[in-house]
């Protein structure tokens, strides 16, 4: 850990008052993990406070861990993960908040704190289901008018539920359950540490 | 006599302004824009999704297709990412082949945008101009990768080849005789790198030309002066990057002050707008291009300098030579076993991002170990401004509407994705 991220993490514990394993250093990389309960208080201190002054929300994603395989690093399913940016000290932290519900996954909204949320937290209801308390606007965004289940959720097939066609006797376009085969061209594997090397 | 009320009205996803797919609903009080719930997601493809089921190397071509007007700096972020989840080292070589097509990239881009803009508000000619230009950084693109748009070109560790010695010439037909094609082909008989530095030599004139059409002239000023100002404050709580918020006077560009691969070896200067209007983003965008072409220069000429290998010698990521193949069976295990089952990224996440030509573009990447993406996460510019588009129009007229869309810079591959 270089010294700039080093004294960042120091400003990180001593504003937030967090834990040691809270903190993650990866890639030149910090993450916080945050609880959900905590996210609107420790959103606003950490735009606010003189030391730290991230102005800028970059970006907002859901990530739904449910086929991640060390299970051991958190029981819940879904996370939001926020990365946020720093204009006049030129820093980055990451923070990531599980949501407490696998059924109902829900955080704060922080379109209060940065308006810039606004879609990003959209995108993410639209795309994981995730429900984000007290934003003014929760409509879907990307996927289509009237589109059913929520596509970036791990069970939610490549393929979709739903194709789109033209009918000739019903003269319209119809939406009929997917007639293509699932397939894998690659399929997926994660090999041992060791693998391949001699 | 009748109530005059609000009425609302469709803009797009058919209309010649609204650069694609865009449909806005605009909420008007006559003439005068009251409020804009944009609607998108019509050119919605789920890369994110598809990149989850495709190896790591398949995915670089869907990068392309992102925003399908900066290729390459979308491929640039996303390479990025997996070099830094495996930690491999980029050749310099091959840092400074980025940088230079990053930055023709850039002009590309910056071009479209100028003559789209231009075309909106209503000046044809900027149009033709700029496409006269892209025409050549085009075919930078196709000699070097073979496609002139999506090229598919960066690879994680480096890029995939070198540059050519040899710069593809026009060939003789029943359309042209030998004596224009001869003509065509003049600054086509040294490589590819003599034919960049005859563009960069000439390009600053052409700049100038669009100059002397926009800058001074007077009905542009009208439709873009004192139009979607944005003050700083507001440009950094929306999300702004790149010329958006460089216009508005914010001293932020990645390319200095996180650089990445080899731009804190070239010298450049950034641009900064101080009213955050339309016109002072034209200005940014303009001189941006002038930049750009100044780094290209650099670059050319340290890679006339400096061969050497331009992608890592590290066969989990990149593929071995055609010759170690045929002699040593190590190598053709590992080609093989590259393109059948992809390379492995160590598990973690990592956040990488580029200074595209429409700001901040970044990959957040999640990998378990295995040979594709856990989840893939795409920060594009261009939605982050779009978003934004509600709060600049407010109280605007319409035809300032068409303004705004121009000067965002909006491009639905990315902002749909």
């Amino acid at each position: 850990m270089n010294q700039v991220h080093q004294s960042l993490v120091e400003r990180l514990k001593s504003n937030l008052e967090i834990t040691e394993d809270a903190i993650r250093y990866e890639h030149g990389e910090v993450t916080l993990t945050l609880a959900a309960l905590d996210l609107p208080a420790s959103m606003t201190l950490l735009r606010d406070a003189p030391d730290l002054k991230f102005s800028q929300l970059m970006d907002v994603c859901g990530v739904d861990y449910r086929d991640y395989p060390s299970k051991n690093r958190c029981s819940s399913r879904f996370a939001v993960v926020y990365h946020l940016l720093s204009i006049d000290l030129n820093h980055r932290v990451r923070v990531r908040v599980f949501c407490d519900d696998d059924e109902q996954p829900a955080v704060s909204s922080v379109v209060d704190i940065w308006p810039s949320a606004n879609w990003f937290e959209r995108e993410a209801f639209d795309l994981f289901g995730i429900v984000f308390d007290g934003h003014p606007d929760l409509r879907r965004l990307l996927t289509d008018y009237g589109f059913v289940g929520h596509p970036l959720r791990k069970d939610f097939p490549l393929s979709g539920h739903v194709e789109v066609r033209y009918d000739p006797i019903e003269k319209r376009v119809v939406y009929q359950p997917v007639t293509i085969e699932p397939r894998e061209i690659v399929p997926r594997v994660i090999r041992e540490d060791s693998y391949g090397d001699v | 006599m009748a109530e005059i009320k609000n009425y609302t009205m469709n803009f797009g996803p058919q209309h010649p302004a609204a650069h694609g797919v865009l449909r806005l609903v605009l909420e008007l009080d006559g003439e005068v824009v009251e409020r804009i719930d944009p609607h998108i997601g019509l050119l919605h493809r789920g890369t994110e999704k598809l990149a989850e089921h495709k190896t790591f190397l398949q995915s670089v071509p869907y990068m392309d297709r992102l925003d399908y007007v900066s290729m390459m700096c979308n491929e640039h972020a996303y390479v990025m990412a997996i070099e830094k989840l495996i930690g491999v080292d980029v050749p310099i070589r091959a840092q400074y082949i980025r940088v230079m097509f990053d930055e023709i990239t850039r002009i590309l881009n910056h071009l479209l945008w100028l003559g789209a803009h231009a075309l909106d508000v209503g000046a044809m000619t900027v149009f033709l101009y700029c496409f006269r230009e892209r025409e050549d950084l085009m075919d930078c693109y196709e000699a070097v990768s073979g496609a002139r748009l999506h090229s598919a070109y960066y690879r994680p560790g480096g890029v995939y080849r070198d540059l050519p010695d040899v710069m593809p010439q026009y060939e003789a037909s029943k359309f042209r005789n030998q004596k224009e094609i001869n003509r065509l082909n003049e600054n086509r008989q040294g490589s590819l790198l003599d034919f960049i530095e005859h563009f960069t030599s000439h390009f600053p004139s052409k700049v100038d030309e669009y100059e002397t059409l926009l800058t001074d002239n007077r009905i542009w000023k009208q439709r873009t002066v004192d139009i979607g100002v944005v003050t700083p404050e507001r440009a950094v709580a929306l999300g702004f990057t790149g010329p958006m918020l460089r216009g508005s006077g914010i001293a932020w560009d990645l390319r200095k002050k996180q650089p990445y691969d080899a731009y804190d070896l070239v010298d450049f200067d950034i641009p900064l707008g101080t009213n955050g209007d339309c016109y002072d983003r034209y200005l940014v965008r303009v001189e941006e291009m002038r930049q750009s072409n100044h780094i290209i220069k650099q670059c050319i000429g340290w890679l006339r300098k400096n061969p050497g290998p331009i992608i890592t010698t590290n066969t989990k990521v990149a593929p071995p030579s055609r010759e170690d193949m045929k002699v040593n069976m190590e190598d053709l295990i590992h080609h093989f076993k590259l393109f059948t089952e992809g390379m492995h990224v160590p598990a973690g996440e990592a956040y990488c991002a580029v200074e595209a030509p429409k700001g901040e573009f970044g990959i957040y990447l999640v990998s378990d170990g295995a040979n594709k993406p856990y989840r893939l996460k795409i920060r594009a510019p261009g939605f982050a401004h779009l978003s934004a588009i509600d709060e600049m129009t407010r109280g605007h007229m319409i035809a300032d509407l068409v303004a705004i869309i121009g000067t965002q810079d909006v491009v639905f591959g990315e902002i749909d994705r």
